[in-house]
This record gives structure tokens, sequence and C-alpha cells, in this order.
């Protein structure tokens, strides 16, 4: 029986929703017990809601003011603590997960699986290579642990009509004091989130200025849909770099996603491919975004999208 | 600081379209172009700029893999790296052996800053730096938007999820890039003739003396499931009964 560990990551409040996304992979896993654990200064809130989620049997906290911020140097030995009663330690492959998972693997003379994007066994696993344009098949030695990150853009969340036991559990671990957290400076938005939500609404450097934007907000916020943008227009700073979806920014798997004067070069479709329904609108018809879309639609986007805003009950 | 190191990837070049081996035992990489990996060259962008604010002497360029990795290495020296070490092995070494090669290197040059790409292009892995902090038990500092220096701290903005997070960090440490940490100079046809005359060390992956790890075993490749053929529409009205025929709207 496999024993899985997945890291609650979380924002000092509530838990990221990526782990109800990397539970939903360790679930593939047959015949398995899921732990999540929770590093935080408090954690309870976050447990809590850890608890809800499907397939979790039991989820542990380790309460540490060293654990109020999302420190790899700080986190990794605290994993590596607890690593002996699992056979497997999962993380998400967000930011925080991919600056985690590599040092707790090396700790454990491990290597990492990098973006499970499929389970065929305990120890065999699909993941993209080159940009998503391979996929690789990894075997993973069944005497060891096995440290992997999952891809949550290829999961659907598991419900969360659980209410798994919470533990309140220590770590004998010394942490280290030569990584100090300053600040976090995070946009203000009361869109939905570009990695969770249903429809996502992005525009690229064809907008031509940051004031431009405003059309692609405006129809976002008609459709209830978050707003993303290409590499390209992050670069001209027309929209902040959390906004960037692509190989190099954020990958998403909405239900609709719309790319508007977006060209679609192959990091920024990397970032798309597993959303439901793509929609394209291009000027130019030999776009490459046109080869991947659903729905394509050619034409000035400066006449289309306030007509499509309108259009919209 | 006296010394940076700086990791290069010699990878298939980011413009061409890879393609699976007719077998599905790799990627095929026989005449296609290769190229340092662009987030590596951005590392080496930054190793220099430090070094031209007087905020370091030297900058080594090292590789693992191939001896056709001492192109990519010759392109760092042209770009202004003091010198270059090639450490033999097979190109698809994986992650662990790389970090702990590194920390051999590491140890043997003492540099104040090791900076690194945040992943290379090929295998997309994003471990090496991470990998190889752990093991010297030295921070890291991912995925690097800004880096600022002062004495024997440095403080990252480090590109995250939710925005723009800073941490400070003790040296010696790893700091790996992102890409808005600069824009990587080209190279003038002068200095890949200086190039040239650099030191170019080679050694062997075997004389390191580096513990084999558990390596995961790649069983198959295979292209990605395809897409659909979709369907263009005439104007918004197409487009709005297209939707709602999908339920989208």
């Amino acid at each position: 029986m496999s024993k899985i560990l997945v890291i609650g990551e979380h924002d000092g409040h509530s838990l990221n929703p990526s782990i109800a996304k990397t539970v939903a992979c360790a679930a593939e896993i047959g015949d398995a017990s899921i732990d999540v654990v929770v590093f935080a200064e408090a954690a309870a809130d976050i447990a809590a809601e850890a608890a809800t989620l499907d397939s979790v049997s039991k989820v542990l906290t380790v309460e540490n003011p060293a654990n109020s911020k999302p420190l790899a140097a700080v986190i990794a030995p605290q994993v590596v603590a607890m690593a002996p009663a699992y056979s497997h330690i999962f993380g998400p492959s967000t930011t925080f997960g991919r600056d985690l998972m590599p040092r707790v693997a090396a700790l454990l003379g491990v290597n990492q699986i990098s973006d499970v994007m499929s389970v065929n066994s305990a120890h065999e696993f699909q993941r993209p290579i080159y940009a998503g344009n391979v996929v690789m098949t990894v075997q993973a030695p069944a005497d060891h642990p096995v440290v992997a990150t999952v891809r949550t853009a290829s999961y659907t969340a598991v419900g969360n009509s659980n209410s798994a036991p919470v533990e309140a559990t220590s770590c004998d671990a010394e942490l280290p004091t030569h990584t100090r957290y300053i600040e976090l400076q995070a946009g203000k938005s009361d869109r939905p989130d570009l990695q969770t939500a249903a429809k996502v609404v992005s525009g690229g450097r064809a907008l031509g200025s940051a004031e431009n934007f405003d059309i692609i907000y405006a129809l976002a916020d008609k459709m209830g849909a978050g707003v993303g943008a290409s590499r390209a227009a992050v670069d001209a700073g027309y929209v902040p770099n959390e906004m960037q979806v692509g190989q190099t920014g954020k990958i998403i798997a909405p239900d609709l996603y719309v790319a508007i004067g977006i060209s679609g070069a192959i990091q920024h479709l990397t970032g798309i491919k597993d959303a439901g329904t793509i929609v394209a609108i291009n000027k130019d018809a030999e776009a490459p975004i046109f080869e991947v879309a659903d729905v394509g639609l050619v034409g000035d986007l400066f006449n289309i999208v306030p007509e499509l805003t309108d259009s919209l009950e | 600081m006296e010394k940076i190191l700086v990791g290069l990837k010699r990878v298939v070049d980011y413009n061409v379209r890879v393609r699976v081996k007719s077998d599905g035992t790799g990627v095929e990489t026989d005449g296609v172009k290769m190229s340092i990996n662009p987030f590596d060259e951005i590392a080496l962008e930054e190793a220099l700029r430090i070094k031209e604010r007087g905020e370091a002497t030297e900058v080594v360029v090292v590789s693992i893999g191939a001896s056709e990795a001492q192109q990519q290495l010759r392109t760092g020296l042209a770009m202004g790296a003091d010198r270059a070490i090639l450490i033999e092995a097979d190109p698809d070494l994986d992650a662990l052996s790389r970090a702990r090669a590194l920390l051999e290197l590491v140890n043997r040059e003492q540099p104040g800053l090791v900076i690194l790409g945040k992943q290379a292009i090929d295998d997309d892995n994003s471990q090496t730096g991470q990998m190889l902090a752990a093991l010297w038990g030295r921070p890291q500092a991912t995925f690097a938007s800004e880096i600022e220096l002062s004495g024997d701290t440095a403080r990252v903005i480090r590109e995250v999820d939710v925005g723009l997070e800073t941490i400070e960090i003790d040296l010696p440490a790893v700091i790996t890039c992102d890409l808005r940490l600069n824009e990587p100079r080209y190279v003038k046809l002068p200095d890949i003739m200086k190039a040239k005359k650099k030191p170019l060390d080679e050694l062997a992956f075997g004389e390191l003396g580096v513990a084999a790890s558990p390596e995961l075993a790649a069983t198959g490749f295979e292209p990605p499931a395809e897409r659909a053929k979709g369907i263009m529409v005439e104007d918004v009205s197409g487009l709005v009964a297209a939707l709602k025929d999908k339920g989208l709207l």
C-alpha cells in the first residue's frame, strides 16, 4: 500500500486551490492513504479546509512561527523529517511546489518527477517535456521515496464532502535562518483567480497599450472571467507579470479560454492546452492560435470585443 | 565577492519544433540546432553585470554534457565569462547527479554565488538549482527577477504565482533566473575571436567522485494528444451562437 504525503500550500489563511488537484492526482494511485500536511504559524483554519477534501485520510499540522512564510529552505528539512513514514511525497507544480520539492528530493537523495500529468501505476508516471510538445513516461525506483510535483492543470479538484481527522504534530529538524522573507507585492483584483477561473479572457500584444486592455477587462467582467495575457503583452508592460499565461507563466485549464490578439507562440499554447474550449480572435487568419482554437473569428479586435461585450446579457 | 559560477546547458534551440523519434526512444536531436538554454543566458548576463559593477572579480561558466557543449561554453566566453569548465557526461544525466557534480565544483572553486537558469527548456525539470542549494546547505532564491547584492547578503525579488516576493539571503547562495531579470547581450565578432584564447578546462564526470543517484527511467516518448479541429465563425453573432451551443454562455 502506498502512503502519500501532500504538502498543503496556503497563504497563511486558506488552502491553495491547487491542493485539491494534487490530492486528485495522488488518489489515482490505487490502494493508498493520503495525508495532507500544513506547515504554518496558525494552521487550524487551513487544516479544517484540507480535512474536507475527499480521499484525504488525515491532516497533519506543524505549527511554528518559522513556518509563517513559504520558505523552501525552512520547510524542506521538516518534510524530510516526516518522510520515513511515506512512500510518496507530492506537491503542486506552483511556484511554491517547484521551489520546495527539488530541495526535499535532494535531501532525500532521490530525483524528483516534475509536472506529473497522469499516473500509470504507483511508480510510473507521465509528464510533459519540451514545453509540452513531448510526453515522457518515467519510472521511479520502487525502493526509494517518490518525490513529485503535480501539473494541476491536468486534474479536476476532488470534492469536499470529507471530514478527515486533524492531528497536530511536530518536526525534529534544525531550521536555517539564512533565508528571510521580506515582503510580497500581490496584484489586487476582484476578478476570479486566473489559475482557478472557469473562464479566462486573455489579451496579447495586438492590444497595443495598457489603456486598450480595458476592453479585455470589460469583456471578462461581463463573462465573470479571469484575465490573462501573453508574454508579449507582459513584456510590453500592458499588464503585470503575474497575468502571464504560458510555459514561463501560468499553465491553466479553464472550461473556456478566449485569446484576443494573441498570435499563439508555442510557449503560450503550452499554457492553455488543457482548456475545455479555446476561442481565438485575431486579425491574422494565418496566426498559429487558430490551429488549436475550437472556435475562431478573424477580424479587428477593437470592433469585435466591444460588440461581443455588448451582446452578452 | 571573488567568483560567480554560472551553469550553461546545451539544449535544442527554442525555435526548433521538436519531434519524437519514430521508435519512441527519445527526441530527435540529429542535425538540430543547439543553443545555450535561454534562462542560462540570462544567468550569465546577470553575472557579467555584477562583475562589471565591480561586485565580483571572476565569472566561471560550467556545462555538464556532451563534448559538443564546448560550443555553448565558447559562446559564454565570448559574452564575457573569464573561463569555462566542461564536465563531460551523458547529455541526459539526471538532475540530482548534475547537482552533485556542481557541488563538487563549488567545493573546488568556492564561488560567492551560483547563478543558474530557472529551468532547462528541454526536460523542463526546474530542479538543479534547488538541489544544489539543498546539498550545499545554502539559501536558494528561485525565479529571480531582480538581484541586489550588499556585502554578505542579497535581496532577491522572485516571480511567484501571486506576484513578486522579496527575500533576503545570506551568501554564498544559489539564484535561479526568470525571464525578466535582464536581456542578454549579443556577442560581437571580436569577442568570439578573443574567446578562443580563454581557458576551457575539461574533466570527465567520473573524475568528480560523485555518488550514483537512484535514477528515473524514461520508458517512453510520444507526441501529446492533438486537439480536435475547430470551426471558424464569420462574426460576433456566430461566435455567441457557437458558445451557447457548447453551453458556455
